[in-house]
This record gives C-alpha cells, structure tokens and sequence, in this order.
C-alpha cells in the first residue's frame, strides 16, 4: 500500500478520537477530500520542481503513533533554550507532554490546540482564524484533516508577553518511522507583542516525517517574532507551512535556520491586509552530505505603504542541495511598497547544488523593489589572510562563513536564542572558536 | 633566521623565481627593491605559503627548519608575518575579534591556553596607541571601507599585537600620504629588536629614510641581481633599475 492509500484509509480510525459533529471536523473532511484528490505533491508541479518527496514516501510511516515512550527532561534538555525562563508547549509523537511543558491561561493563553478545538471558550477565535488563510494545497490540506493537537497561542491586545514561548515536537518513534501533523495557530491582538521559537526534534535513527501548518494573525500595531531552529537528525524530514496575515503597523518576522535534517520544505507566505506593515523573512541553511533545503517564500504585498525583508544566505557542502524561491506580489492598489529580497549563497563543493529563482510580479507602479541573488565560492585570497594571522583553514572557513551568514542573526531579538544559533554553527562548521563579533 | 638558497618558483606553469638566495639573520632589516613584475610580492607570498605556488627547486629555512612543506598558518605560528599589500576586506569580522582569533589559534598551536580577555584588552590598547588608531576603528568591520593608509595601518597594528619573528611588508608604504607613513614607520622601528627581522618589499626609497636597511637587494626577472647597503636605495631612485639591467647583461 502506498503512503497516500494508506493514509486514506486510516482517516476512520482517526475520526474515533474526534467530535466528528462539530464544525471543525466539516473543515477537516472538505481537506480530506482535497488530500484524496490531491495526493502528495511530485516534481511535475512547478511549486515542487527541486524538491522530490518520493525517497521519504517510501517509508512504511505509523499515522498513529500510539506507544508513547517517556522521555526524561535530562534527556531532552539540550534542544531546549533553558538559560531563561520560558513557557514551553512540548509534545511528544504528537502527543501533549505536561511533564516537559509550562503552558499558561493568565491573561495570555499558551496552551493546546486539541482543548482549543474542543472548549467553548475559544470557539469564538477558532471560528475566526482557525484554517483561514491556510492554503487549500497537497499538504496543507492533508495537514488539516489530521489537525487535531498543536500549539494555541493567544496574545490579547496590549499585552507584551514577558517571556519567550517554545514550541517543540519530538519524535521517539522507537517502533517505526513516525509521521506527524501538528497543527499551530497564534494569534496576536491589537498592540500585543510575542517571541516564539519552535522547533522539531527527532530522538531515533528511524525515519520521521512531520508537516506541519502554523497560521500566524497579527492584528494592528502587534510583533510577532518567529524564530524556526531546524536542526534535527539526518532520519528526519520536515515540511512546514506558515501563513502569516498581518494588520497595519504590525511587524512580523520569521527566522528559519536549517543546519539538520534530510529533506526540509519551508513554504513561507506572508498576506498584508493593512498599511506601514513590515514584514521579515530570514534563513541561514548551512547543510553537508546529501542533505537538501527548499525556502518557498511568499510576500502578498496588498495595501500600499508596506514594507518587506528577505534575507536568505545559504551555505552547501559535499552533495546538497539547496533552493530558493521568492516570490514577491505586489498589487496595483499597493502603492508605495517597499519589498526588498537578498539570497546570497556559497557552494562549497563543485558536487553541492542551488536553484535559486526570484520571482516578482509588480503590478503598480510607485514601488521599490530589489531583489538579489549571488552564487560563489569563498574567496581564497580572504583565507589565505586569515591562515596568515595564524587561523588554520577549517576556522578561517568557518569565521568566513560565520560573516557572510551574520546579517541574517543580527536582527534576532532574543539574544540566548542567537548565542545558541552561534553554537550550532560552530558545531555544524565542527569549529571550537567563538563567533563574538 | 631566514635562508633562502636558489628558490624556483612558478604559477601556472610560468616561471616567477629563478634560483634565489637570500640570508636575513637577527637584528637585521632587508630591503628588496626591484621593477615591476620583478617577483618582490611572489617571494613575499611564497615566504608566507600560499599554495599557488608551486615551488620546483630550492630551499627555504626559517631558524634552521624547513618551512617549504609548512601550511601558511603553520608558518604564522613559526613567527612569520606578511604584512600584504592588498589587505583583504572581511565584512562581519571586527578588527578586535579577528586579532583575539589570531593570537589564540596561535597560542593554541603552541600548546597555551586562551589569553586572558583583561591581558588582550592591555595589549590591544597599548598597540593602538603606538600605531594612534582610533578606539572605534577597533569594532568596524576587518578592512571594509577602510582607506588605503587606514588598511597599512591595521596591517602593522596586527603586526605588532602578534609579536612575528619575521616580518614581511610588501609595498606597506603605497597608499600611504607622508602622516601615515611616519605613524607606520615609527612602529615598525619600535617593535624592531635583535630577536626578529624585517624585510622591506618597496618601489620607492621613501619608506626606507624611516626604516633604514642593513642590506638593500635588487631583484630582477626572478633573481637577485645586486646587493648593497642603503646607499643603493638611494642611488636606485637616482637612477631608476636600467642601469643595473644594462650591468647585468654587460
């Protein structure tokens, strides 16, 4: 049985753990349907032209992981930002971990999306924002008609959440590969300011495959800063959804950095449904062996006076491959746009491989958009200078390397996250020297 | 310190270094003069190890040991130190952080431990003073957007901070309006001691009325043509190298 048909088959088994009479579960099946018609995505699309799933849908995938195996915080505590305090929503194969978790109803509401689905108490917010600017895709709809458990985050208006909150997923899968859906939704009021850092972690060589579906609303005058630490083992995969709706004089910036992992699909989509809106898309990919990384990144420019940021530096080694995809829109109404779009990369290897495409469709005509994009290598003559003040290669490569990605973490707002990216590339450079610049 | 004996040298097949000599020891600072495409930046770069080269004969000794098959880092913590004449643009690097890297990669060679972040400080703050950089130039960017005196500068600022044995300082002084040339020379003659040496690559004799030779050479199509003291700089600028041409193949 193929990986489609077997999910397809399943869905009645999933639909026991359900309200099936409820208005989600409508929502659920019309994305059923879709997935049913649909299937997984192949190379013919043109949104899927790098990126082939097929090596990873051959996995003889568990759509239920019901063994749940117990994890110890000393066992996990590496994959946490623990120097400070935060509120954290852990799950673990899908499943609500309360043991690893601090989640909060005081004034802000970090909790669960299952009790946000279920209780009447959000009714109201799910009905509002709940699959609304998710698209009607392959994946986005497969994701959708599994939603069922996730992060629920609600930030009511003028309110600056004191600490950052973590969303993490781990994987044990200790029977068979594990494939999960989680299903995030964060909602911002007027004037609320929010730092989250998610992250996905498998804990077992066996292969692992999450799609995952975040719909982010920032109502007017609200930050949002989404820091994504894509990190995990090289038996995972990860494909992730985000949809981001912005009101006017929200700010909303989404950081992605992928040091890990096998295949990683990143479709970012941004929609300004207001004016003065800033919107920040930024990557670092350092990647080696046969590791792949695809940034398909939307901006919907809709209203005039906007601005957006993208800055995407990528480093491939050995056999990689990378692709970036930036899409920018801006509409005949959206007067006065500013949309800026940087993808800087560096190929380390004549084997490593990047698809770089800009594409920008400019429909009015008081705007200013840049968009630039750079393939090299390192330069020599710079190493060659380091090496000569004592630097041996690898570190000269490294601290190179380090500078071409750092204007990429300078806009990262939580510092112990951005020592802790420092670390991970130091780590992924297999360098010991401090990046403090 | 450095025996040179008939080094030859190529890139890309192309012959640059025709079976050099040369002999600095302690105490001493050398002078190699010569026109351009003479090969003064190739023996500069071939002291220093970068790889290009591709050395086919000859020796190459630094205190008694072979240095040829040592990587460039290798010999910078051997005491070696090219002062380069293009200094290389490293935008994301501060000038204090890439200094700290260098001095601990090299104490890290030699078997030390970090230097203490109070002594570094010390010592930066000494060192800028000698060579009158600015505080705020020390967190800028390595290089980027600096002026052509402001980048020689921080060449010998680095160069003082690592304490070389052996200094190489090609063309250090183009580039450099007479103000920065003092500041550059005057460092250069207060780090000199009896323990290292200095070799001058230059065009010009003005940089050596600060930092006067023991020994000025002429190097010319990939030799050293001529020997003197540093009254053949001056009788170099003079005369310009025909002369010497025209005596070499009499």
């Amino acid at each position: 049985m193929d990986l489609k048909e077997k999910i397809v088959s399943s869905y009645v088994a999933f639909e026991d753990g359900v309200n099936i009479n409820s208005d989600i579960h409508e929502i659920r099946t019309e994305a059923f349907q879709n997935f049913e018609k649909l299937g997984f995505p192949s190379k013919k699309l043109e949104a899927w032209k790098y990126t082939s799933l097929n090596s990873i849908l051959k996995e003889d995938y568990s759509i239920f992981p019901d063994k749940e195996k117990s994890i110890t915080l000393a066992e996990v505590k590496k994959y946490f930002i623990h120097d400070i305090d935060t509120y954290k929503i852990v799950f673990i194969d899908g499943k609500y971990s309360s043991f690893l978790s601090e989640t909060t109803h005081d004034n802000i509401d970090v909790c669960l999306m299952s009790s946000a689905l279920s209780k009447k108490k959000y009714k109201l917010v799910i009905e509002n924002y709940f699959n609304k600017i998710a698209k009607q895709d392959n994946l986005t709809s497969l994701n959708t008609a599994f939603s069922k458990e996730g992060a629920y985050i609600h930030i009511p208006k003028n309110t600056e959440v004191e600490k950052p909150i973590q969303i993490i997923n781990f994987t044990t899968g200790e029977e068979s590969a594990t494939m999960l859906q989680p299903r995030n939704l964060i909602v911002a009021d007027k004037n609320a300011h929010v730092q989250i850092i998610e992250r996905h972690q498998s804990l077992t060589s066996n292969a692992a495959l999450t799609n995952v579906v975040t719909e982010i609303f920032a109502d007017r005058h609200s930050t949002v800063d989404l820091y994504k630490i894509q990190n995990d083992n090289i038996a995972a995969s990860l494909v992730d959804n985000t949809f981001v709706e912005q009101q006017s004089n929200s700010v909303v910036s989404v950081h992605t950095f992928s040091f890990g992992g096998n295949i990683t699909r990143n479709n970012l989509n941004f929609f300004q449904k207001g004016e003065h809106i800033d919107s920040i898309l930024k990557g670092i990919t350092i990647i080696e062996g046969k590791q792949h990384v695809d940034h398909h990144t939307l901006v919907h420019h809709i209203e005039p006076n906007c601005e957006s940021h993208q800055d995407y530096k990528g480093i491939y080694d050995e056999r990689s491959t990378g692709v970036f995809n930036g899409k920018v829109i801006v509409e005949k109404e959206a007067q006065k746009t500013n949309a800026y779009q940087k993808n800087n990369n560096i190929l380390m290897n004549n084997k490593s491989t990047i698809n770089a495409k800009p594409q920008l469709e400019i429909f009015a005509d008081d705007v200013k958009c840049s968009h630039g994009c750079t393939i090299g290598q390192l330069d020599e003559q710079a190493l060659f200078y380091m090496q000569q003040r004592g630097i041996p290669k690898k570190e000269a490569k490294a601290l190179l390397m380090y500078a071409f990605a750092n204007t990429v973490l300078e806009s990262v707002k939580v510092p112990e996250v951005k020592e802790r990216i420092m670390k991970l590339i130091a780590t992924k450079l297999k360098v010991n020297i401090g990046f403090n610049i | 310190m450095l025996k040179i004996e008939n080094l030859q040298a190529s890139v890309d097949n192309k012959s640059i270094l025709k079976g050099l000599n040369l002999n600095v020891k302690s105490g001493e600072v050398h002078a190699i003069m010569g026109p351009n495409g003479a090969g003064k930046s190739t023996l500069a770069n071939i002291i220093a190890g970068k790889e290009e080269y591709d050395v086919t004969n000859g020796t190459m000794e630094l205190n008694g040991e072979d240095i040829s098959e040592l990587s460039p880092e290798e010999r910078a913590h051997n005491g070696v130190f090219l002062s380069f004449q293009y200094p290389v643009e490293i935008p994301g690097v501060s000038v204090t952080n890439f200094i700290k890297t260098s001095i601990n990669e090299t104490r890290k060679a030699k078997g030390l431990n970090d230097m203490p972040a109070k002594d570094m400080l010390k010592m930066i703050r000494e060192k800028s003073e000698l060579l009158e950089i600015d505080r705020k130039f020390l967190s800028r960017s390595l290089n980027e957007g600096f002026s052509g005196g402001e980048k020689k500068r921080n060449e010998i600022f680095q160069m003082a901070m690592l304490e070389p044995k052996l200094a190489i300082l090609d063309e250090t002084d183009s580039g450099l309006d007479i103000d920065a040339l003092r500041i550059v020379a005057n460092g250069v003659n207060k780090l000199k001691s009896k323990d290292n040496a200095v070799i001058v690559i230059t065009h010009y004799q003005r940089l050596l009325d600060y930092i006067v030779p023991d020994f000025v050479h002429v190097l010319h199509d990939g030799k050293i043509v001529k020997t003197g003291d540093a009254s053949l700089a001056l009788e170099l600028e003079a005369k310009g190298y025909d002369w010497i041409k025209e005596e070499i193949s009499a």
